[in-house]
């Protein structure tokens, strides 16, 4: 493949804490096609974080190379990654991260707020669309807190859809849901990725989770341990229907 | 574009928190209020006793004697005593000065003024036909005396309106009325306009004028004058007609170069400016209590902006991820800074103005509300936005949006 959404190769990050050198990542080497949904795996301490910093572009690799969609991070400036996050990634966080007191719809404009080249109208389009695509269309002008934490994060996830990234990154995107909404999240995240081809990149500690993705990258102490593709994918939104009809008394 | 952006992102982040942006302004406004309000009470206060001043006539030059060391020697006179000005100055002046466009001898009597069983005490001002212009100061009721009345030194007479109150019943019309000074009688033939006090609280209307021929010959018997008024071209000559009149007069009398002058010369621009100063310092001083206020609200900015920092590290980090650059954050913040001072430099203006109207209505102070104040406090306001609101912008603008996202 020619053109690989992440192509990272003998990837070290070191950080210096007072007189102690920590090594975070000790040479990692993998790459993800356009049209992937990979999961990175790992206990605490293996790396995991570090990773995802790198791969966001909000961290620089202390050795070896990270072409982000053909793009080598470690030569850019702060200025040039954040345009480079603002066009290219698509974040979302396990505490969602929406701006309180502020619409679902400008919680969704504001990487375009970012971004001069978008005009006020094609922002507003672009963020009803976003939002139609994570079923939200009906809450365009609800507060954060008058949404349920699973439409929360479907705001967040509209929010990185809406400057169509190449990459979406989640960082433990169902941490804080129960297990029913995450499987929403998930059958939400496995139909982009299934429907409309988008990459995903999803860290997290759940091996449950990491059953719905394509494939999963294991990291231990700073280093790749297993890299596979998952030969069988399940299917969140079955899951979701196997799921006794209702907890509720 | 970009900026149009900014200021979208920072409007809508005070609008998150109204009632703090509020508070924030709170020191502004009333800084800015406070430096209005000062200024013009001191303008004010500044114009009225300008306007008092001028009322005795704004061009009005004054000469008095003055007992000099070097002239006759002995035991010093005091000045009603000295002689030392006389008619052929008047003339002198008369004929020489180019600044000057009118001059009048004085001489002044006390004494009782009496109509029927009334009496007053009061003071009588001889003086040429010329005194009212260099005065500004126009005949109420019935006319003015004329050269002619001064050359042959009639008992003609106008009265002050005090004179008038005190010696004649109301409804009473003096014109024409024949009333004695110090037993002597005088017609009078008309009434003063009301000039009120001046700067010093003087009554200027407790005053009876009559032609200074009269005055000396008749109640004084002397030869000589006391002072002499005149009037220089405009407020600005004034200086230039002092330095002439001081040479003509030295000239006169005779005074050898070294020798000290046997008179004074006032001007009506010195004591203008003699009580502007003191009334600009009364301003200068209002104006840094003021300003005081106004660095204090900008500090409380800065204490609000910082806090906010703090606040909002997380939002910080979460507009880094998705694309804000530091220069962003730090504009956005800095926006949000001058927001706050500027818009709180429109109220505060408004608040000022409007305090200023109220000191006027309920207290009667005399106020003036300069549009260079207004345009200062509010540059000031602006400075204060940028100068206050940058330290915490750059803060935010320097965090790791690593950290920042972590950051609970």
């Amino acid at each position: 493949m020619a053109n690989k959404i992440v192509d990272i190769h003998e990837l070290k990050r070191e950080f210096r804490m007072g007189a102690e050198i920590v090594r975070a990542l000790k040479g990692v080497t993998f790459s993800v096609d356009p049209g992937e949904f990979v999961t990175i795996m790992g206990s605490s301490g293996s790396g995991k974080t570090t990773m995802l910093n790198i791969l966001g572009c909000l961290d620089q690799p202390t050795e070896g190379t990270y072409l982000l969609d053909g793009v080598d991070v470690k030569k850019l400036s702060r200025n040039e990654l954040a345009i480079l996050r603002n066009h290219k990634i698509g974040f979302v966080f396990q505490a969602y991260n929406l701006l309180a007191r502020t619409s679902a719809l400008e919680n969704v404009e504001l990487p375009l707020l970012y971004n001069s080249s978008i005009s006020s109208k094609s922002r507003h389009d672009k963020a009803v669309k976003a939002l139609e695509a994570v079923k939200l269309a009906d809450r365009l002008d609800h507060l954060p807190n008058q949404l349920s934490g699973g439409q929360q994060q479907r705001v967040a996830i509209a929010r990185a859809l809406v400057n169509e990234p190449v990459m979406i990154l989640a960082d433990e995107a169902t941490g804080n849901l129960d297990t029913r909404t995450s499987y929403e999240i998930m059958a939400l995240f496995q139909e982009l990725n299934q429907q409309q081809g988008k990459t995903i990149v999803f860290v997290t500690h759940e091996p449950d989770i990491a059953a719905f993705s394509s494939r999963t990258i294991t990291l231990k102490d700073g280093k790749v341990v297993k890299d596979a593709k998952n030969q069988s994918v399940r299917s969140a939104r079955e899951m979701l229907a196997a799921l006794p009809v209702s907890t509720d008394y | 574009m970009k900026l149009l952006n900014l200021i979208r992102i920072a409007l809508k982040a005070l609008q998150r928190n109204k009632l703090r942006a509020f508070l924030t302004m709170l020191g502004i406004i009333i800084g800015v209020a406070a430096v209005i309000a000062m200024v013009a009470i001191g303008q004010g206060s500044k114009q009225s006793i300008q306007d008092q001043l001028s009322s005795m006539g704004s061009n009005m030059i004054t000469v008095r004697p003055n007992s000099n060391s070097t002239v006759g020697g002995g035991a010093r006179l005091d000045q009603s005593g000295l002689q030392s000005l006389t008619l052929d100055d008047i003339r002198a002046i008369q004929k020489q000065a180019t600044f000057i466009t009118a001059v009048s001898p004085a001489v002044q009597a006390k004494g009782q003024v009496i109509n029927g069983s009334l009496n007053w005490p009061t003071t009588i001002q001889g003086v040429a036909p010329e005194y009212l212009s260099i005065r500004d100061w126009p005949v109420k009721d019935g006319i003015t005396f004329t050269q002619d009345n001064v050359n042959t030194a009639d008992k003609v007479c106008l009265l002050g309106q005090t004179v008038v109150d005190n010696i004649f019943s109301s409804g009473e019309d003096p014109v024409g009325k024949i009333i004695r000074f110090n037993k002597i009688p005088f017609k009078v033939i008309g009434v003063l306009a009301e000039k009120g006090e001046n700067a010093f609280g003087q009554d200027q209307d407790d005053i009876i004028i009559a032609p200074y021929t009269t005055v000396q010959k008749r109640i004084l018997a002397i030869p000589y004058i006391q002072n002499i008024y005149a009037s220089a071209v405009n407020e600005s000559s004034s200086e230039k007609a002092t330095a002439e009149i001081t040479d003509i007069l030295r000239t006169s009398h005779r005074l050898k170069p070294g020798d000290d002058d046997d008179f004074l010369v006032r001007t009506q621009a010195e004591l203008i400016s003699t009580f502007s100063s003191t009334s600009q310092l009364l301003t200068v001083l209002l104006t840094a209590i003021a300003g005081i206020s106004l660095v204090i609200g900008g500090i409380g900015i800065m204490n609000i902006m910082y806090v906010s920092v703090t606040e909002r590290t997380k939002e910080i980090g979460l507009r880094m991820s998705i694309g804000a650059r530091g220069i962003d954050i730090l504009f956005q913040f800095l926006i949000e800074a001058i927001l706050i001072s500027i818009t709180g430099g429109i109220i505060g203006v408004v608040l000022g103005i409007t305090a200023s109207k109220l000191v006027t209505i309920f207290l009667s102070w005399p106020t003036l509300v300069s549009r260079s104040s207004i345009i200062l406090s509010f540059l000031v306001c602006a400075i204060t936005g940028v100068f206050f609101g940058y330290y915490p912008a750059q803060k935010a603008s320097r965090l790791d949006p690593i950290e920042a996202l972590r950051y609970e």
